[in-house]
């Protein structure tokens, strides 16, 4: 299962991204074999609509569920429709986010 | 002849200016005033009256689930972020739809067909002998301005003496409706506020290619600056009104200055001059 985090940077130790849709990476780490994609947000000087625009990026990266800071009300809908789940997670680097990940430590948010 | 008037800042007196000027010239001839605040049109309180109100409506798409495999290249195409192609379906945000059919265009199925949505009204009313109203109005949580501005402009094209009132700020709203102008009055006030937006402004109709004068508004004779800023940018200042109290407590009744003080009417009659002298025609 793919799942993605929300990165200021490219690498796994970079700090996360609270920002879901203007995150300047999105670093897609596959739970079962350990790989790690980094894609950098295209989206992000777009003048509106990134948030479902990220959204898509995701779902064609067949990605399950996100780690992210805050995601606003279209991403939401995007996302939920397309049936991935949303979790919280403030602070620290995406390696933290992914180590509370595999613990079943963060909370749901959509 | 078409007089759009604008500014920067917001409360500099853009109504104020339309209201009276238009007033001033229906008493001599035919003058549609078109309210282009489509977000907050205000000039109704000035010419209350009953109008006929008529939809404004932009297409956006729809999808036939069946032709439709889920290819993703109205998704790709969309910039506006309007169009997410689920696994099993397709999802549209209308609210982010900018109308530009693209999507339409680039499905290789032909299986997005485009509705009318509901974004606005205009409402045109005869509040006054001699004075037509069209008033744009914005429903709450559209966010596209710029269609409701066009319908409201559309019904006076063919009308031959048209004051448009401009939305404040220098972004779409105010470029839409100074398209077509042929002379604009940028109303500011003795702020430093009010040059500093007059400034954005001026380079909107310079870059535009509108002829514009300058209306001073709320003067407290200290307009050094301003006055500065308009000589440096071949500007001229067209009218100056001073601040009076007795003018603010008109305005806030929704009177009108040139109606209870009609000695101003010939100040407004020289600015319709002025506008004539900027757009090239002949007195």
């Amino acid at each position: 299962m793919k799942v993605c985090f929300t990165a200021k940077g490219a690498t796994i130790d970079s700090a996360s991204e609270e920002r879901f849709g203007r995150a300047p990476y999105f670093i897609i780490v596959d739970i079962d074999s350990g790989a790690i994609e980094s894609v950098e947000n295209p989206y992000i000087e777009g003048a509106g609509g990134v948030g479902p625009k990220a959204a898509q990026l995701l779902i064609s990266r067949d990605v399950r569920a996100l780690v992210s800071g805050q995601v606003g009300g279209n991403a939401r809908e995007a996302l939920v429709a397309a049936g991935i789940e949303i979790f919280t997670f403030r602070g620290g680097s995406v390696g933290d986010a992914l180590e509370q990940f595999r613990k079943n430590a963060l909370q749901r948010s959509g | 002849m078409k007089i759009a008037v604008a500014s920067g800042k917001g409360g500099t007196g853009k109504s104020m200016v339309a209201a009276n000027l238009a007033y001033t010239l229906s008493l001599a001839e035919p003058v549609t005033l078109v309210d282009c605040d489509v977000e907050e049109p205000n000039l109704h309180l000035f010419f209350p009256g009953p109008g006929e109100s008529s939809e404004v409506t932009i297409p956006v798409p729809g999808f036939d689930t069946v032709a439709c495999d889920l290819c993703g290249r109205c998704g790709e195409f969309c910039r506006f972020g309007a169009i997410t192609v689920l696994r099993d379906r397709v999802l549209l945000f209308p609210e982010l739809c900018h109308s530009c059919g693209g999507c339409m265009l680039v499905c290789p199925k032909g299986a997005i067909t485009e509705s009318p949505v509901r974004i606005g009204t205009v409402t045109v009313s005869s509040p006054i002998p001699g004075m037509t109203l069209v008033t744009g109005l914005l429903d709450t949580g559209s966010p596209l301005a710029v269609p409701v501005i066009g319908a409201a402009k559309a019904r006076a094209a063919t009308h031959p003496l048209v004051l448009y009132d401009s939305s404040p700020g220098t972004a779409c709203p105010m470029i839409t409706t100074l398209d077509g102008s042929d002379c604009c009055l940028l109303v500011t006030e003795s702020t430093p506020f009010g040059l500093h937006d007059l400034e954005l402004a001026a380079d909107v109709v310079h870059g535009m290619e509108i002829p514009a004068g300058v209306v001073i508004n709320r003067s407290d004779g200290t307009d050094q600056a301003t006055l500065d800023f308009c000589a440096e940018h071949d500007l001229e200042v067209m009218m100056t009104v001073p601040f009076d109290r007795e003018f603010a407590v008109i305005q806030n009744r929704g009177g009108l200055l040139c109606r209870e003080r009609p000695e101003w009417q010939e100040r407004f009659r020289a600015l319709y001059a002025g506008c004539r002298r900027l757009a090239g025609v002949s007195p």
